[in-house]
């Protein structure tokens, strides 16, 4: 009905619709047709260009040569920061510390996470209800409120504010998301390919390697990265509960009251363009694997 | 392909065997035993629990009560994965994240072997996919599809296969190729089918032997032919085609039975009857639409002596291309069906003709009156799903209760999809 | 699981069978590790935080439970401003992102055409510079010299956010409307991502058919395209307002004294005054507005299944 069938997407609202009625008509009316039908497309580019431009600012002062200890405007071109982006003392210690931390948090989590989303979608249990509040209230609830009652229960029990209390934390936040991911992959697997796998020979723990896992991975791996971003970035549970260590976050914290070293920006930048290398590369290993297969 | 796997004795025994999911029972205790070889099909309408059948014979289901044998072999208690038995399921379950070819090796690899080139390589010739080993399953059409689930399981030689439903999702034109394709295997490799559907016309076509079930029992067992010319219950003269059942009284008996029904005479043998007819008892009175000869009236001095006969008047026709069928309404009863061929056809015989039917008494059947004269018909079919799905969907709080990490996943297939 | 989902060979033959009870506690074996860490990490500590939030007593003495449920009064009332203005900064990042949020996740889903995954990349990449580094780009962006200001200016829109109280003279950094669009910055992500789920999975019949049926686009939009993204409005809304309202980043970062949050007086309580009982009511009493807001909100939205 759309005469304009072009390939990819479409505008589902598009107006340029024989059917739709009381448009202008004529020249002024096409533009402004044209206009109309593009509003969209253009609101979403603002947004885009909202979203990216805080980055564009980091990766541009990542080249400043500041004059204070605070880089926030801009004074000449220098690469000095990228030549040592070790330069600043704690900065590397501590990035290395949040990926520590972000890694094992991601283990913990998904090990966990997957296991309750295994349970939630493929068995029946008491409780049932209650266990899906537990794991539904930490999304519902402000970060702060966590991370204060968290400081409450170490500081009741004596322990010692650091690197165990803060990956104690991150797994416990992490898990929640870690369950959603995975559930939502298991909930959309059809039950019967495991049949099929023990129809055919598969032992219970052949089925779960051969079959379950593969198919589930899909999901678990996006709960693991989500685990991975969340904990890697997360600073207010952390402030509450690290005690005196430092991780990455931390340490941008503490630079803004201090003075933001260039070198921030450098690990800011190499991060970002590092995710979108991984991400297009990603994209064209995906789309040569689908050529090849097409093809043969 | 090799069938050296030679088992003996290797009847499938199912042996009080049933199924109940809290308060619901799926499946009435039952006995059923398919010999070594057949084609077997088990065939009744959603929810009648053939597809339950099938799944405890592959150990996906426990039995609530009963045992299962493959031959001598008790396999009650063995795990699927354990049995000589394979399925090709209802939608193939074909695993998505393995090419065509590890899909069909998966069996084989399980069992240890190492080299499965050579086998899957001649599976794949014989369901005519050689070029297609490489692709993902659903870069394949669903005939494809359909022939990669075949020879998953039939690579194995398992000692029965079980196909739940395995055309129900292809086109007309496709499941009638793929009908004679399965017999065609069948016949090859000579294993015994258990084959699951609701298509009448496709149990019959296949299968040596039919199970015709309904609400968890086995209604009657038999040959095609056998269930279609005698059919010991309304629901199986229904359910198999489409009877014309007239309820009458018993006038006497002997060998041959007279009942009068619509205050005329009609006789049938006696060995076709129910064995307690008897002068004065009531009896239902059946005749398969394409036996029926249409008269026009005015011709019916015409109809040769000693054959059953009553009258009536078309109400509707519709032409078929090779038949044309009527709908007539009479004394005896109402929304008869005739099947009349088109090699000459008489322009008098339009709705509102009066007529006479009439055919030969052998071809007459009589059944039990005290059974509902619709039962397996296409409308009390659908009733008879929808209460189905009633009572499964009332056990579900009887099941939650049934047992703390009770595995879901079955028992939400309690009822057979159609 | 199937791993677990075998069957005994030697079970009791005699009818009627059961599940071993092995697989019976299958499940909860699965959920143990898991639930008793949220148990332990998660919910005794709310209960450890109810307790400290009665308690009296003094650093140096220690603190005990004594039943001081006024502290709540006296917290409320000393700094209800700031929960006022959590909600209310939350409340506008939350809408400012659902208006922005829309238009891009509406592109990215029905118009971006080969564009789609790189405009995504886009939208998820940034995660991974760490937002306070990005937070802190905000200050160059609103610095009082900075071009953005400037341009605000020239175009008469500090006018109107001086108006609105948002702003205060020229200056942009250090005013609420800083800190509501860093909140709107920060969480934008959170509402693009499940709002694109949704849309994406509207099937494109659906909306052939409404114009077949003589809708026009502006009413396609409202009575077709709208209403099917609902639950990406729902949770796309709450995963930005539940984080913005215990948030004290953006209000430390780039606001002042005057645009302080509840965050920032429960992480100040906790971390630098160390009033562990007016800290612990105060976070008790942002959990309970929070999640009254939620569960009203839910019940609105008819969206039970978000998990």
């Amino acid at each position: 009905m759309n005469p304009r069938n072009a390939t990819g997407p479409k505008d589902p609202n598009d107006p340029k619709d024989p059917k739709s009625p009381g448009k202008p008509a004529g020249l002024l009316g096409a533009a402004v047709r044209r206009l109309r039908r593009d509003l969209v497309v253009l609101a979403g580019l603002l947004t885009l260009a909202y979203l990216i431009l805080p980055n564009v600012v980091v990766m541009v002062f990542s080249f400043n040569k500041p004059n204070g200890r605070f880089n926030y405007s801009w004074q000449r071109f220098s690469t000095d920061a990228w030549q040592d982006p070790c330069g600043v003392a704690d900065l590397c210690g501590s990035l290395g510390l949040s990926l520590q931390i972000a890694a094992w948090a991601t283990v913990g989590a998904t090990v966990l996470g997957t296991m309750i989303a295994f349970a939630l979608v493929r068995y029946r249990f008491r409780a049932r209800g209650a266990i899906n509040s537990l794991i539904f209230l930490p999304m519902a609830m402000p970060e702060v409120v966590m991370a204060a009652s968290l400081l409450t229960l170490f500081l009741n029990m004596g322990a010692r504010l650091g690197f165990w209390t803060v990956l104690i934390a991150h797994i416990m936040f992490c898990l929640s998301f870690v369950v959603t991911a995975v559930k939502a992959r298991v909930m959309s697997m059809d039950p019967r390919l495991e049949e099929a796998a023990r129809d055919l020979y598969a032992g219970p723990v052949q089925t779960f390697l051969r079959v379950t896992l593969p198919i589930a991975a899909p999901g678990i791996a996006a709960g693991a990265l989500l685990a991975f971003a969340l904990s890697f970035d997360d600073f207010i549970i952390t402030n509450f509960n690290a005690g005196s260590t430092v991780t990455f976050p931390m340490f941008v914290w503490g630079s803004a009251q201090r003075g933001t070293p260039v070198q921030i920006n450098v690990i800011g930048t190499a991060m970002f363009v590092l995710a979108v290398l991984v991400v297009v590369a990603g994209q064209l290993v995906a789309a040569r694997r689908k050529r090849t297969a097409a093809t043969r | 392909m090799t069938t050296t796997d030679t088992y003996t004795g290797g009847d499938v025994r199912l042996t009080g065997i049933s199924k109940s999911y809290g308060s619901f029972t799926a499946v009435q205790p039952l006995d059923l035993t398919v010999p070594q070889g057949s084609f077997f099909a088990l065939l009744g309408a959603s929810g009648c629990g053939k597809t339950t059948t099938l799944r405890m014979i592959a150990g996906l289901e426990d039995p609530t009560t009963g045992t299962v044998h493959l031959g001598d072999r008790d396999v009650t208690d063995l795990p699927p994965y354990k049995r000589p038995v394979n399925t090709v399921f209802q939608s193939y379950a074909l695993f998505p994240h393995l090419d065509i070819f590890e899909n069909i090796a998966f069996g084989l690899r399980r069992r240890g072997l190492k080299s499965v080139k050579k086998q899957v390589g001649e599976m794949l010739e014989l369901v005519q996919l050689g070029d297609k080993a490489r692709h993902r399953p659903h870069q394949l059409s669903g005939g494809q599809q359909q022939r990669v689930a075949v020879a998953r399981a039939l690579i194995n030689h398992p000692q029965v296969l079980l196909l739940d439903e395995p055309l129900g999702a292809l086109d007309l034109k496709l499941r009638r190729q793929m009908q004679l394709e399965l017999k065609r295997i069948q016949t090859e490799v000579g294993i015994t089918f258990v084959h699951v559907t609701h298509d009448q016309e496709e149990a019959m076509t296949m299968a040596d032997t039919v199970a015709v079930m309904n609400g968890g029992r086995v209604e009657q067992l038999g040959a095609p032919a056998e269930l279609y010319e005698h059919p010991r219950t309304t629901f199986v003269a229904n359910f198999l085609g489409t009877s014309n059942l007239i309820p009458a009284e018993v006038a006497g008996t002997g060998s041959e039975v007279v009942v009068t029904a619509g205050g005329g005479k009609l006789r049938l043998p006696g060995e076709r009857c129910p064995a307690g007819a008897r002068p004065g008892g009531r009896l239902l009175v059946g005749i398969r639409p394409e036996k029926i000869t249409l008269s026009h009236a005015d011709d019916a001095g015409a109809v040769p002596d000693g054959r059953n006969r009553i009258t009536g008047r078309i109400t509707d026709s519709s032409f078929i291309g090779v038949s044309t069928q009527y709908t007539v309404d009479g004394p005896a009863g109402t929304g008869l069906q005739v099947y009349e061929q088109n090699i000459e056809r008489d322009p008098r015989l339009v709705p509102g003709a009066e007529v006479v039917l009439h055919w030969n008494p052998a071809h007459t059947f009589g059944l039990d009156a005290d059974q509902d004269i619709a039962a397996g018909t296409e409308q009390e079919t659908a009733a008879g799903a929808g209460s189905g799905a009633g009572p499964g969907a009332a056990t579900g709080p009887g099941r939650n209760t049934a047992g703390p990490g009770q595995d879901i996943a079955g028992a939400e297939r309690a009822e057979d999809s159609p | 699981m199937t791993l677990l989902a075998e069957k005994s060979p030697a079970a009791e033959p005699a009818p009627p069978r059961r599940a071993p009870a092995r697989r019976r506690l299958v499940p909860y074996w699965l959920l143990l590790p898991g639930i008793l860490w949220l148990l332990v990490f998660f919910a005794l500590p709310l209960v450890y935080q109810a307790s400290t939030s009665v308690q009296t007593g003094s650093l140096e003495q220690g603190f005990r439970v004594t039943w001081h449920f006024a502290t709540y009064w006296d917290a409320f009332t000393e700094y209800w401003p700031q929960f006022v203005r959590s909600l209310l900064y939350a409340g506008t990042a939350t809408l400012l992102c659902l208006l922005l949020g829309y238009p891009l996740a509406y592109l990215i889903a029905f118009r971006a055409g080969r564009w789609r995954n790189l405009i995504l990349v886009l939208v998820i990449a940034p995660f991974f510079t760490s937002f306070l580094i990005r937070t802190l780009a905000w200050k160059t962006i609103l610095a009082d010299d900075s071009a953005v200001v400037a341009a605000l200016d020239a175009l008469k829109v500090l006018d109107v956010t001086n108006w609105l109280g948002l702003t205060e003279g020229d200056r942009v950094l250090a005013t609420p409307l800083a800190v509501v669009c860093g909140l709107t910055y920060n969480f934008l992500p959170f509402m693009i991502l499940p709002l694109y789920t949704s849309l994406e999975r509207i099937d494109g019949r659906l909306h052939e058919a409404a114009r077949d049926l003589y809708a026009s686009p502006a009413t396609t939009f409202r009575k077709v395209t709208f209403p099917l993204s609902l639950p990406g409005v729902v949770s796309g809304t709450l995963l930005t307002f539940i984080p913005a309202s215990g948030d004290y980043v953006n209000a430390e970062l780039l606001g002042s004294t005057d645009t302080k949050m509840i965050g920032n007086v429960i992480q100040s309580q906790f971390l630098r005054v160390l009033d562990y009982p007016t800290a612990a009511a105060l976070s008790f009493i942002l959990m309970a507005i929070v999640l009254a807001m939620v569960t009203v909100y839910i019940r609105r939205a008819g969206t039970e299944d978000l998990v």
